[in-house]
């Protein structure tokens, strides 16, 4: 799919998109995924870190021993996650992430990079990622960062997408009633007492992940597949 | 904002990144407010090598604390760390800006 302005596509298909579920969203998110809080675990005490597109801030607080730096695009998500105190999260662009590059130990971008609907801004995103992690050299190993996308073959999911499907869609995010009451924008449908937002998603093949990574100039160190998710652990070349 | 994230701030810009005007980020108008967390002694001991030292002191006397070392402690005691944790940890930027030296850009900060 050739979209013409991915920036303006993304602002209205995105970026409002989570503007408007904010509250609902987070009211849904608050269970850590297993391997997401295995990498953060796994971090030696005093470890600093990014999480870029961290939404509202679940990640913030599962490791008490390491600092994480959380940022998203949307404000009012930000708003939510400003609630964990022993961290701090901001509003950034994971394109122009406000950081100084190859000084964190470790990033995770968790379910954010299938939001870009270009090959172009996807890499662009990675790289971001890959420029703040320390640089590997011959006394340490440098930093590692974990991402985390949708997976196109998710047939048992409630989704049902599969092999050979269409990998750029639109996703309904249904709010619910008691979500609802300022919800009143451009972007939805009114049904019955449902605003229903379409969220753009480009949905991942197999192998694509490492192959953006790749593209993008890291290495990937480790990869798998969990719950219709592809993820990659992978850093910056020597 | 804490301190400690400004040690890892610099302007968004990729033009900026490599001018070292671009860091640290210059507060303007900064107000600030002490919280109480707990003490970490050996996170304060780790993330001590991690910290752009040079960049700290400049941020530290822009917000009035001007009693750090001149160079970085190689290991701190445990009057240096408690210290250490009230700027670093404690100190919350609640108002103000961030505002690029090569640049001219601002970061709001409203908490």
């Amino acid at each position: 799919m050739e979209i013409v302005n991915p920036e303006e596509y993304e602002a209205s298909h995105v970026h409002r998109v989570y503007e408007h579920i904010a509250p609902h969203f987070s009211a849904t998110r608050f269970k850590p995924w297993p391997i997401v809080e295995k990498f953060l675990c796994d971090l030696p005490i005093g470890a600093i870190g990014l999480d870029v597109g961290c939404g509202n801030g679940k990640y913030l607080s599962v490791n008490p021993d390491i600092f994480i730096v959380g940022s998203d695009r949307s404000p009012s998500l930000i708003g939510i996650a400003r609630g964990r105190e022993t961290q701090d999260s901001l509003v950034a662009d994971a394109l122009d992430l406000p950081h100084p590059d190859s000084r964190f130990d470790f990033a995770i971008s968790i379910a954010v990079i299938h939001h870009f609907s270009s090959l172009e801004r996807r890499c662009h995103a990675l790289r971001s990622i890959l420029a703040t992690l320390k640089v590997p050299n011959n006394s340490s190993d440098g930093g590692r960062a974990l991402i985390y996308v949708w997976a196109l073959e998710q047939k048992k999911s409630r989704r049902g997408w599969d092999e050979g499907d269409r990998q750029d869609v639109f996703v309904p995010w249904v709010m619910s009633k008691q979500f609802s009451t300022s919800a009143k924008a451009k972007g939805s449908q009114q049904n019955g007492q449902e605003l229903t937002y379409m969220r753009y998603y480009h949905l991942y093949r197999k192998g694509e992940l490492e192959a953006d990574i790749a593209r993008a100039g890291g290495r990937v160190l480790e990869s798998g597949y969990e719950k219709d998710n592809w993820w990659a652990i992978c850093s910056p070349v020597k | 904002m804490k301190i400690l994230t400004t040690n890892y701030l610099t302007c968004a810009l990729r033009a900026c990144k490599s001018h070292p005007n671009s860091f640290p980020l210059h507060f303007r108008d900064a107000e600030l407010q002490q919280d109480s967390l707990p003490f970490n002694a050996a996170f304060i001991a780790n993330i001590l090598p991690r910290i752009d030292w040079p960049a700290l002191l400049t941020t530290a006397a822009e917000l009035g604390f001007t009693n750090l070392p001149a160079e970085k402690p190689d290991t701190v005691d445990e009057k240096a760390g408690m210290e250490l944790h009230r700027i670093l940890i404690e100190t919350q930027v609640v108002e103000g800006k961030l505002v690029c030296g090569n640049c001219g850009h601002d970061m709001r900060i409203n908490e």
